[in-house]
């Protein structure tokens, strides 16, 4: 592995245990001695911390927010000048053909918009904001690390060293002091709990991370938990669930573009794709991305071909996400079908191991959403 | 008890072989949440996949270790797969077969030769 990228938590990992994989060219903890499926329980009943340090973390800046805001709406059809001081929004970078090219977090901090989006295309994603905005300037924050803190026990964790995290709320953003150190911090995540990413210092992250473990209800989570977790949550995983391939309304994200955004309102369109994307907000896409609960106990995984019966020879579909649900108790999935298929109940049928397996489309998230609203 | 190269263990009970995996294939596995095993009575030749085990990471395939007839798969394993991870080598247990050919079992190794495979 050395050829790959260390946070700065690797050598606690290490201490703690974990099993280190590859990861968008990073060494990441996949698990620890607890397990995925007691690691993704724990984080559901209790509170778990992960290591997130891979993803990007950039400062986009102009004359103000709202400079900073309207020129990242060149390029993102969510409405940033409109988001609250101190607050945070779900988004997406869109391509000509209304594909999506990564999937982000957005803070408004007051002068400049905090944006956090994957590893795997944080250095695409920074020529692209670098190459196609102008006014401002795009900084990637590499001396910072970034922890997420999931789960009911997060708050209580996390006020006992600053108070003010309690009375965030959920997509609320702040400074916060912690472990004697200014951090950013947002009472989001990607598991379905309530919860903070936490910006600190990458030479303070490991004394900040061993103080929120030193809570007797924290645990480290790896990756395969908090892909399970994020997959009852019925969150995307960008390259699996959506990708250049998929549109914001395939992707059923349409909730993620406000009306301002859409046709007729003030600031319609303005972004790339948005033709293909305003259209099929106001008209409907042919497929849609759904929830499939395998009617079995199989796990049924990303890339199993969905088919309208026991017998079509053609795939009307695909899972992207699957596997086994642990607070579910069972096999939960994502894929896409046909829009007429795509209706809560509608039984379709997966390929595994050359036999047609049942599954019911199902809404979701799988698991009840427990954030602090 | 007798082993073979893929982490299955073989055990006689009279002229029946059960047959399931060891605690250091479970450990590498992780949690199993899914096991797909055979018909009773479904003749099997060495090296048919008979038992796909899913576990929170991938599936994977466990091979008939010699020929011969299923005669008894554990039932329990449908509704309570994590048995294989909380007792691999008893509870645990997949199919159990009777063999064709009992000389194919002269080739696994004993638990001295398994233990410094996995050590």
């Amino acid at each position: 592995m050395s050829e790959l990228l260390h946070t700065a938590l690797y050598d606690l990992h290490v201490e703690l245990g974990a099993k280190m994989v590859p990861f968008a060219g990073y060494a990441m903890p996949v698990q620890y001695p607890m397990g995925v499926m007691q690691e993704h329980l724990h984080t559901r009943a209790k509170a778990g911390l992960f290591d997130v340090s891979h993803m990007g973390q950039v400062i986009v800046q102009g004359d103000s927010y709202d400079a900073a805001a309207l020129a990242l709406e060149t390029l993102i059809p969510v409405d940033i000048l409109g988001l609250g001081s101190d607050r945070q929004r779900y988004g997406f970078f869109t391509n000509d053909a209304g594909g999506m090219m990564d999937d982000l977090m957005l803070a408004n901090r007051g002068d400049h918009v905090f944006v956090v989006v994957n590893a795997a295309c944080k250095a695409a994603d920074i020529a692209h904001m670098q190459a196609n905005l102008t006014g401002v300037t795009v900084t990637e924050i590499t001396d910072r690390a970034l922890l997420a803190l999931q789960g009911p026990a997060a708050e209580t964790v996390l006020a006992a060293l600053d108070p003010k995290a309690a009375e965030m709320r959920f997509m609320d953003v702040a400074t916060l002091t912690l472990a004697g150190v200014e951090c950013w911090v947002s009472r989001s995540g990607y598991t379905g709990e309530d919860g903070y990413e936490i910006s600190a210092p990458a030479a303070n992250a490991t004394a900040l991370a061993k103080q929120l473990l030193a809570h007797e209800d924290v645990a480290p989570i790896g990756l395969g938990a908090r892909d399970s977790l994020r997959l009852e949550g019925g969150l995307c995983l960008y390259g699996h669930d959506i990708d250049t391939q998929t549109t914001p309304t395939t992707a059923a994200l349409n909730w993620a573009i406000q009306k301002v955004r859409r046709t007729g309102g003030d600031r319609a369109g303005g972004f790339p794709g948005a033709d293909t994307i305003l259209a099929e907000l106001a008209g409907g896409a042919t497929t849609k991305r759904v929830g499939l609960l395998p009617q079995g106990r199989a796990p049924m995984r990303e890339g199993i071909a969905l088919f309208a019966d026991e017998t079509g020879a053609t795939p009307i579909g695909t899972i992207t996400s699957g596997g086994f649900g642990p607070t579910v108790g069972g096999p939960v999935a994502m894929g896409y079908l046909p829009t007429d298929l795509a209706s809560n109940g509608t039984t379709v049928y997966g390929e595994l191991r050359g036999k047609r397996l049942p599954l019911t489309v199902a809404p979701m998230p799988f698991t009840p959403a427990n954030f602090k609203r | 008890m007798k082993y073979t190269q893929e982490h299955e263990w073989l055990r006689a009970e009279g002229d029946i072989i059960v047959v399931g995996i060891t605690e250091h294939a479970t450990t590498q596995l992780g949690d199993i949440v899914f096991v797909e095993l055979p018909e009773t009575g479904t003749t099997v030749a060495k090296d048919d996949e008979v038992v796909v085990i899913e576990s929170v990471k991938a599936a994977s395939d466990i091979m008939a270790p010699i020929d011969g007839e299923i005669v008894e798969v554990n039932e329990a394993l449908g509704d309570n797969p994590s048995l294989v991870n909380e007792d691999a080598l008893g509870a645990g247990w997949f199919f159990k077969i009777k063999p064709s050919d009992p000389s194919q079992l002269d080739g696994y190794m004993d638990e001295a030769a398994y233990n410094s495979l996995i050590s």
